[in-house]
């Protein structure tokens, strides 16, 4: 019995505390009003900055096209092929440091994930970008071998692409395949892989034998130029998809907080009526009771 | 790629060819002209040609200096540090200076020029490429480690033909 009163007195309470909440509401609104507002101006001027940025990497990516498309004509052309008993695959993962793009990064990680998943072993995995690191390290730090970082504060150049370029001539593999984001449209993007060989599958590649004049040191310089430019051309590829993508998830951004202040906007101003009314109420029935 | 008055000759020309079967006489008459060439002449920083018809091509490259007609024998070269020049359908020579690179000629008479750097010897600025020469003979006299020492020879050897490029 005790305790039944003692339960109906604390829900009592906690009306009592709701209407009084009522009052603090409007105060917890209008904070969060703001905060929502110095949201959707930082995720507006991102997207300006974004947009800037993608302007940029897309005339750089125009210019990067060619010297990609050629590197590969070549590979294409003399139908080189992976050799070796042993496989060993290598994985390079280009993606930046920098969040906040959508599932750019992600979709390259999960490529390579589930790669990974289905035969762990014999495969080595550069990171390029410490998204996909982060990504990948809890799952398989064994295979991650080199991870390159300060990536994607400013574009890409051929000076960063030739050190990873070195990087992975140090590495031994027989088959390899960079896994990068193929820039389609601003709203869209392809995760696509472009085909690594080492020196020895150029060698032996079956059509070579119709290159006239080769020697090894020609070989070796060519296969190292053209890896580079491969990863150049791979770089300003994922470079402009994430501008491009980061600048939709911004706008997308602003869009959703704006329809947050108008939401919000709406509730607070309902609130505030409410306030008032009751506090009129307040006043007239204490008014009344006095007659 | 494909020139609409040369399509149109060929039409002509190949018509018994048509008759049978459209595919393969496009090929054939493609095959027909000699002086066909696939060329591509681009830096990391600007594209100079794109899958264009050109006449010649001298480069330079570790092997010597060479110049490439249509139907030229598959190879792969180089690029030395130097002035490439183009000649194009109308007769005009076009200079390009590069910086290294390399040259791919395929089987179908396809030209790929790749450099890493890319400029026309007109926007090469005299006075600023001597200077880089001192700059670069300096640091090669400075340099202590085997590894420093290789990076400001070759740098050396970029500003020499850099110096020669901008002397044209």
């Amino acid at each position: 019995m005790l305790g039944r009163t003692a339960g109906i007195v604390a829900v009592q309470a906690a009306n009592n505390g709701q209407q009084v909440r009522g009052m603090a509401t409007l105060k917890t609104i209008s904070l969060r009003l703001k905060s929502v507002k110095n949201i959707q101006k930082i995720t507006q001027s991102m997207k300006m900055v974004s947009a800037a940025k993608y302007a940029r990497a897309e005339r750089d990516l125009k210019a990067a096209r060619p010297i990609g498309e050629g590197s590969k004509t070549f590979y294409e052309k003399a139908e080189v092929q992976e050799v070796g008993e042993k496989p060993e695959k290598l994985i390079v993962a280009l993606t930046s440091d920098r969040g906040l793009c959508g599932a750019v990064h992600t979709s390259i990680a999960r490529q390579i994930r589930n790669e990974l998943c289905e035969s762990p072993d014999n495969i080595k995995v550069i990171c390029v970008g410490d998204k996909s690191r982060a990504i990948l390290q809890r799952l398989f730090s064994k295979n991650i071998s080199v991870v390159a970082n300060e990536v994607g504060r400013k574009p890409p150049t051929f000076l960063d692409a030739s050190k990873i370029a070195r990087e992975i001539t140090k590495q031994n593999f027989s088959s390899g395949k960079i896994v990068y984001n193929k820039f389609k449209s601003v709203v869209s993007y392809n995760t696509s892989e472009l085909p690594l060989f080492s020196q020895g599958a150029i060698s032996a590649a079956p059509k070579l034998s119709v290159y006239d004049s080769l020697d090894q040191d020609v070989i070796q310089s060519y296969v190292e130029f053209s890896m580079a430019s491969l990863l150049f051309y791979a770089m300003k590829e994922g470079a402009c998809s994430e501008q491009s993508s980061r600048m939709t998830a911004m706008d997308n951004a602003s869009k959703n907080a704006a329809e947050m202040i108008d939401k919000l906007t709406l509730t607070f101003n309902r609130t505030r009526q409410a306030v008032i009314t009751r506090e009129l109420i307040e006043i007239i029935s204490g008014a009344a009771a006095l007659e | 790629m494909d020139d609409p008055e040369m399509a149109s000759l060929a039409r002509s020309s190949r018509a018994a060819f048509r008759l049978l079967s459209n595919k393969p006489s496009n090929i054939v008459s493609r095959r027909g002209y000699a002086d066909e060439m696939d060329f591509t002449l681009a830096g990391a920083n600007k594209v100079f040609y794109a899958n264009a018809n050109v006449r010649q091509v001298d480069v330079p490259s570790f092997s010597g200096a060479f110049g490439i007609l249509p139907k030229h024998v598959p190879t792969l070269a180089v690029l030395k540090p130097g002035v490439v020049t183009v000649f194009e359908k109308d007769g005009t020579a076009k200079k390009v200076f590069v910086s290294s690179g390399t040259v791919t000629i395929n089987e179908d008479s396809s030209v790929q020029v790749l450099a890493e750097e890319a400029h026309p010897i007109e926007d090469l600025d005299a006075a600023a490429a001597r200077e880089q020469l001192t700059k670069a003979q300096s640091d090669a006299s400075r340099a202590s480690s085997e590894i420093e020492k290789a990076e400001a020879l070759i740098a050396v050897e970029v500003a020499e033909a850099l110096v020669a490029a901008a002397g044209q």
